[in-house]
């Protein structure tokens, strides 16, 4: 039934064009998906170094590295490269366009040309934002949210910076719309909906989310971009424009945006819980569901970031409302992956870990995104680095950490090279203490009144600063360690043949390593669940009696 | 390892559903794109209804309907292009292309000389004239210009998509078994027509 290693891998197969142009010009999902790896991983370094500069400013108070504005465009940067070039990307993009057409049993995606054009807007869009760095003018320094007036004000580059986001919206779109019509039209045979693993159901909400509220900011942003070009006056108050409608439709998007980075991480954790606990998913329903009622709900709540701005007091309760009923769907997936782990025969492995590391994180920045969901609470910690902390809990606690999850469970697949276990766990270990020692500090010092975004601080704040940055330091040795771990395995010459190292029973594990073009040679016909574990306690036990 | 060289999979997938089902959702973005204007629009409508009353009486009510019977003709041109290709009538259903493009072109032709008179007039963005008059009436034709603007980029692309896919029925790659692709560029063309039936009354008509 599966081939074993004998089709040529889609890393030397050899199509029409050669060198490079076999990469930049492949409609092959795989390969795409590698071009999408190196690229957002490349920005993900950018966005690192960014922070950690910015970490090392704020070590002591007054100026230590950087002047202000300096400190102002790095902010702007770490967000937008962060944002629309790694969390956004980081898993539709990378893992879902390698794995989706696998995990359904497809051949490919359904539009492979648009896939790729997908892929260069993506690079035209980066570029753009790298152009914005080095124009005379001086790199955009508005933040990554471009509030008005001030970003139609600001001599720096934002034009480039607004024409980038817009690009990289396209890019998100064609992304989306793909994969919605891969998985209408290319399930395998017998693949029915509730036989998706539940990745491709978080992909599939993902994806609505992505058409649905992509186009919004893409107007949005094109019309500050006409506002600063012809200054038109649509949100300038001093021709009669509202600033305030400028934030409801960035919102509009930009909230549904956290569920499209976060929605495919949960979809990762959901693959990895049940193979390293052996166990079927503990209510594959509610997960699918919650996936999509989080998409639903998590598109009704955006004026949560506005509450400052002088709204009714109904739509303000409203809102709040709406916020705290998103936690109902997340809720239901954290007890059911807590469900899925108990009484399993659990394999601590490196995914494990990750996954772990992503409950713990996720939780925390879930919970503290209920307290500022609360309207007397969220007057007194807006604009504090406390959302700083809740933000970086949720994206990189949650999805950051769901995205290394998915490499380390994937890689042998990907690759066909194994990665030392122990290094990768040492690496998570640093990671996941570094990562707590540089955030959780913000959540104090945001408490006790530390503004977001500032240069300076009063001296009351210097030992929160300064821990935080110490776990900067550790975050990155963790980062080091992982990525080290990786590019040693890379290279190392043995090649690894197991199908199967974790145990899935997902359609991937049933392929080689490093998956032929056409991933199968005969599509397979589904004849039963995702997760049917033949070794799973209950069988043992009717065995036994 | 079998030899490398003679891997070369043909990989043709043809899904006409899986094709229409993509091209109604790219039209979906569309909508929520346009939606947001209509949403800007809406609010400012109801900050300054009287401004936007005064001001829409500026524009010219019989250039705005021409447009429109020249957009609702070219709409029926498309369709029946589509009809023409699959009773196989390669001939005809090239016209009806072009003549949709030759449409578009006179839509195109009219927005410009409606912008002109108004330019002329000295109603653009930023100008003395429109900055002395009050804020409503500003955003009003700042959301025409935009609006409209938007709009008429869209028609060009149309144009652009109409004149591939001549090229491609031409050549015979659009034909009576495989015009999917010839349905998509009509889809996209009604979007563009529908789009422009809601600007019409509500720059125009609604005074």
């Amino acid at each position: 039934m599966h081939n074993n290693g004998h089709s040529v891998s889609y890393l030397d197969y050899k199509g029409k064009h050669s060198g490079i142009f076999a990469w930049i010009l492949s409609t092959d999902h795989k390969r795409i998906d590698l071009l999408y790896l190196m690229a957002s991983l490349l920005f993900f370094a950018v966005g690192v170094t960014f922070g950690f500069l910015m970490r090392l400013e704020l070590i002591a108070p007054g100026k230590t590295i950087m002047d202000a504005q300096t400190y102002n465009s790095f902010f702007t940067l770490h967000g937008i490269i962060m944002i629309f070039l790694f969390v956004i990307p980081g898993l539709p993009a990378v893992f879902g366009n390698f794995f989706l057409p696998i995990l359904i049993g497809a051949k490919d995606v359904a539009f492979p040309r648009i896939n790729l054009l997908s892929w260069w807007l993506y690079i035209l869009g980066a570029l753009l934002a790298v152009i914005s760095v080095f124009l005379p003018g001086g790199p955009a320094d508005t933040g990554w949210t471009f509030y008005i007036p001030y970003s139609i004000r600001s001599t720096t580059n934002v034009m480039p910076a607004l024409m980038a986001a817009f690009i990289l919206g396209f890019s998100s779109i064609l992304t989306g719309l793909n994969f919605i019509v891969t998985i209408h039209r290319m399930r395998a045979p017998g693949m029915t909906f509730f036989r998706m693993p539940l990745f491709a159901w978080s992909l599939y909400a993902t994806a609505w989310v992505q058409i649905l509220a992509t186009p919004i900011i893409g107007i949005t942003l094109l019309l500050v971009s006409i506002e600063r070009a012809f200054g038109v006056g649509l949100f300038d108050p001093a021709l009669g424009g509202d600033p305030v409608l400028y934030q409801h439709l960035f919102w509009i998007y930009s909230h549904p945006a956290v569920y499209i980075m976060i929605l495919p991480a949960m979809g990762v954790i959901s693959e990895i819980i049940p193979v390293f606990s052996h166990r079927t998913i503990f209510g594959y329903k509610f997960i699918a569901f919650s996936s999509l009622a989080i998409a639903l709900f998590g598109s009704m709540v955006w004026a949560h970031h506005m509450f400052t701005v002088g709204m009714s007091e109904t739509a303000q309760i409203i809102f709040s409302l709406l916020t705290f009923l998103v936690a109902i769907p997340s809720a239901i997936k954290i007890f059911n992956w807590v469900a899925t782990l108990y009484k399993g025969s659990i394999s601590t492995d490196a995914p494990l870990l990750y996954a772990l590391g992503f409950i713990f994180l996720f939780s925390i920045g879930g919970f503290t995104g209920l307290i500022q969901g609360a309207l007397s609470v969220n007057m007194h910690i807006h604009d504090t680095s406390f959302i700083v902390a809740h933000f970086h809990y949720v994206m990189f606690g949650g999805t950051g950490f769901g995205i290394f999850a998915a490499m380390h469970y994937w890689f042998p697949k990907m690759f066909g090279k194994m990665y030392n276990m122990k290094t990768a766990k040492t690496g998570f270990w640093f990671l996941f203490v570094g990562f707590n020692t540089l955030y959780f500090p913000m959540f104090v010092m945001g408490w006790l009144g530390m503004p977001r975004r500032y240069y300076d601080y009063l001296p009351e704040f210097h030992i929160y600063h300064l821990v935080s940055t110490i776990g900067s330091w550790i975050l990155i040795v963790g980062l080091i360690i992982m990525f080290t771990n990786f590019y040693k395995a890379l290279r190392s010459k043995t090649s690894y043949t197991a199908i199967n190292p974790w145990g899935g029973e997902t359609l991937e594990w049933t392929i080689q390593n490093k998956p032929s073009l056409e991933n199968f040679e005969v599509i397979p016909t589904i004849t039963a669940g995702p997760y049917e574990y033949k070794d799973n306690e209950e069988n043992l036990m009717k065995e036994d009696s | 390892m079998s030899s490398i060289a003679e891997h070369t999979v043909e990989h043709i997938h043809r899904d006409d559903v899986g094709s229409r089902l993509g091209m109604w959702l790219f039209l979906f973005t569309e909508l929520v794109l346009f939606g947001g204007m209509f949403l800007v629009y809406a609010v400012y409508r109801f900050t300054y209804p009287h401004e936007f009353h005064v001001a829409a009486k500026e524009l010219n009510t019989s250039v705005g309907a021409l447009n429109t019977i020249i957009l609702l003709t070219s709409s029926l041109t498309i369709v029946l292009s589509i009809i023409a290709i699959r009773k196989n009538n390669k001939f005809l259903s090239v016209f009806f292309q072009i003549f949709t493009m030759v449409l578009a072109f006179g839509f195109l032709i009219n927005k410009y000389f409606e912008w002109n008179i108004k330019i002329h007039h000295g109603i653009f963005p930023g100008s003395e004239i429109l900055l002395a008059k009050g804020n409503g009436e500003i955003l009003f034709f700042g959301l025409y210009y935009v609006m409209t603007g938007l709009h008429a980029l869209h028609v060009g692309i149309g144009m652009l998509l109409i004149e591939v896919m001549t090229g491609l029925t031409i050549k015979g790659r659009i034909n009576s078994t495989n015009y999917v692709r010839l349905e998509a560029a009509g889809l996209y063309w009604h979007l563009v027509d529908i789009i422009w039936i809601f600007l019409f009354p509500l720059f125009y008509l609604i005074t």
